[in-house]
């Protein structure tokens, strides 16, 4: 406490800052709205990173077999049904659940205009979601060319959520055959597919005719309480042809989210407007600090020729870009929290705020205001205390 | 021991054709709680003999020794050192423009050590009691007269509690009473706290304050006038 008194100063930078407020005013504007662009670039990126993997996280299974030709949820192959089957013999398998996944054209029931949407289909019996709301309301698609619809897709697909719920009978096409609405989801859109709808194997077939018989597009395997699902992926991949993968639920997730990053530009884009986002606040804070210490470079050397040491005034310059860059935070944060929702109203996609993000853009402004700061500070070597007579 | 010791103190600026001397041969030395005025026309050299025994410069030929410390060859460290020992008092005030009067002269008690917030603060009030500023402790340099900032500058340079003050045309911005006003209280507040003060200055009106004056001219010291 006694050494906290004695260090206790002028709070020098503080008072250099805010005794011009509306140049602070100017620089924090300049901080926020970079902060602002970094929370977007970086939210856009993560959310549709997120959005990708929407389906794929309400699968209830340890491990997943994909065909290794299958590149992203939109070019899912085939792989025989069979595989899945095999995976049985392992003791700590529990059960498998076959899934057939393929991108449709759905027919707008208002504007008659086809879409693409992505279907999945399995046996209304066994269904194989986290979420038992779901689960219950699969008993529906037993009937044939009955489907359920996913509320969070877009309205391009029609109004279809609201027809439902004023009672109407919705009916459509896919590739020429009658479908009909019997129930609505909430699953949400991502990168590859618009909307979704859930139907039964049957259906699903009916509808994409083309299919090979006996293959599926994801096998999903349910382990026992217990098992390692590591391990368990490393023995099957042993026992299987490699005419499948064997991925954990997290690796199936990982491979979704790999081909947005690495196979299309996208995550390139966001991050390089991300690094715009820094270059510009920095560009801003640089000049606002060296104004500053330019502005006060005489009372800077009279610190000097006081007695002070240089290094103490690089501390009070450090100082001023914290300071900038906490009090420019704040409203980049808070802007931040607005756009998302606005964002999140207006795409659907799972744009949010967080921890790791706003962790992530508070070191950005952090780096880039102390970066600044002693960029800044070369300009107070020139302050030669002898100058001032 | 004297205050400062001068030896053949010589200083040069430029390089080569264009080096130019501006001290020659200076030697002298004030005693602690002496006030000298050191006089001449401008352009003698007297800013740079100031500089030079406020350890602002590198002495370049001759000895000076301030407060018992010899500064020719003394590095960066070492003259940063002896400059908290030294209270300087500017031609214009050099106030921190966005620090009131009493955060000002708090700058110059800061530099004491050892001493906890509250009593700094008390300190710096105190020297602004002492100038005659207690009623304007809040105000900022821009709501002050030149006399009343001059004031705080020289509160500010006592408040470190200085053994030496150097003052470079101390009422070069001030009319003529306030100036006299300014370097007697100057004068007395030194006297009290025995702090020896070199005062370059033009002004023939405060000669007096002195006890010794020392005129130069050409880069050398005249004969030493009582």
């Amino acid at each position: 406490m006694k050494g906290f008194w004695q260090g206790r100063r002028i709070p020098l930078s503080w008072l250099l800052l805010t005794r011009q407020p509306v140049r602070l005013l100017v620089a924090l504007a300049g901080i926020s709205f970079a902060g602002i662009l970094m929370f977007m670039q970086l939210g856009f990126r993560d959310g549709l990173f997120d959005a990708s993997v929407t389906v794929h996280r309400l699968f209830d299974a340890d491990i997943v077999l994909i065909s290794p030709r299958s590149a992203s949820s939109v070019r899912m192959a085939g792989f025989p049904r069979r595989r899945l089957v095999q995976t049985l013999a392992d003791p700590a398998v529990e059960g498998v659940t076959p899934v057939h996944w393929g991108l449709m054209l759905w027919r707008n029931p208002e504007t008659r205009r086809n879409r693409a949407i992505l279907a999945l289909g399995f046996n209304p019996d066994d269904p194989f979601f986290n979420d038992p709301s779901l689960d219950a309301k699969t008993g529906v698609l037993k009937q044939k060319g009955r489907i359920l619809f996913d509320q969070l897709s877009r309205p391009e697909f029609g109004p279809i959520a609201d027809w439902y719920r004023q009672g109407r009978v919705v009916e459509t096409e896919i590739a020429g055959n009658r479908v009909r609405v019997e129930g609505l989801v909430s699953l949400g859109t991502s990168f590859g597919a618009d909307g979704n709808l859930l139907t039964s194997t049957e259906t699903f077939l009916d509808l994409m005719p083309q299919k090979p018989t006996g293959a599926i597009e994801v096998g999903l395997v349910r382990l026992k309480p217990g098992a390692d699902a590591a391990q368990v992926v490393e023995r099957l991949k042993e026992r299987l042809p490699d005419d499948v993968s064997v991925l954990t639920k997290q690796g199936f997730i990982d491979f979704e989210q790999n081909y947005w990053k690495s196979s299309t530009s996208i995550g390139f884009i966001f991050t390089l407007g991300a690094a715009m986002g820094f270059v510009v606040g920095c560009v801003i804070v640089y000049q606002v600090l060296y104004t500053d210490v330019s502005d006060h470079l005489p009372e800077y050397a009279t610190l000097m020729a006081m007695g002070y040491r240089l290094s103490h005034l690089l501390g009070v310059v450090m100082r001023e870009g914290f300071y900038l860059a906490a009090l420019g935070y704040v409203p980049a944060y808070l802007a931040g929290q607005g756009l998302y929702l606005f964002v999140r109203d207006a795409t659907k996609l799972p744009v949010g705020m967080d921890l790791s993000r706003a962790l992530t853009v508070l070191t950005m402004i952090l780096v880039m205001c102390m970066l600044s700061a002693l960029l800044a500070m070369r300009r107070l070597i020139d302050a030669d205390p002898a100058e001032i007579f | 021991m004297a205050a400062v010791i001068v030896e053949n103190l010589c200083h040069a600026f430029g390089q080569g054709e264009m080096r130019r001397q501006v001290l020659q041969n200076i030697s002298f030395s004030i005693e602690p709680g002496e006030v000298v005025l050191l006089t001449g026309p401008s352009g003698c050299g007297k800013t740079t003999l100031l500089t030079l025994i406020g350890a602002l410069r590198t002495v370049q030929g001759g000895r000076v020794n301030v407060l018992g410390q010899p500064l020719d060859g003394a590095g960066r460290r070492c003259r940063q050192q002896v400059r908290r020992q030294i209270g300087m008092i500017f031609q214009g005030h050099n106030l921190l423009r966005c620090l009131s009067a009493e955060q000002n002269v708090q700058m110059g008690a800061d530099l004491l050590p050892g001493l906890s917030y509250r009593a700094r603060r008390d300190e710096a009030r105190q020297w602004l009691r002492a100038v005659g500023l207690e009623d304007q402790m809040a105000k900022l340099p821009q709501d002050l007269s030149g006399g009343q900032k001059q004031r705080v500058a020289i509160a500010r340079a006592l408040a470190a509690h200085p053994r030496l003050l150097l003052a470079d045309e101390p009422t070069a911005a001030l009319d003529s009473r306030t100036g006299r006003e300014v370097v007697e209280l100057l004068q007395r507040l030194a006297r009290e706290q025995s702090c020896a003060v070199l005062m370059v200055t033009h002004d023939p009106r405060i000669v007096d304050v002195a006890d010794r004056l020392l005129q130069m001219e050409d880069g050398c010291l005249l004969n030493a006038v009582q």
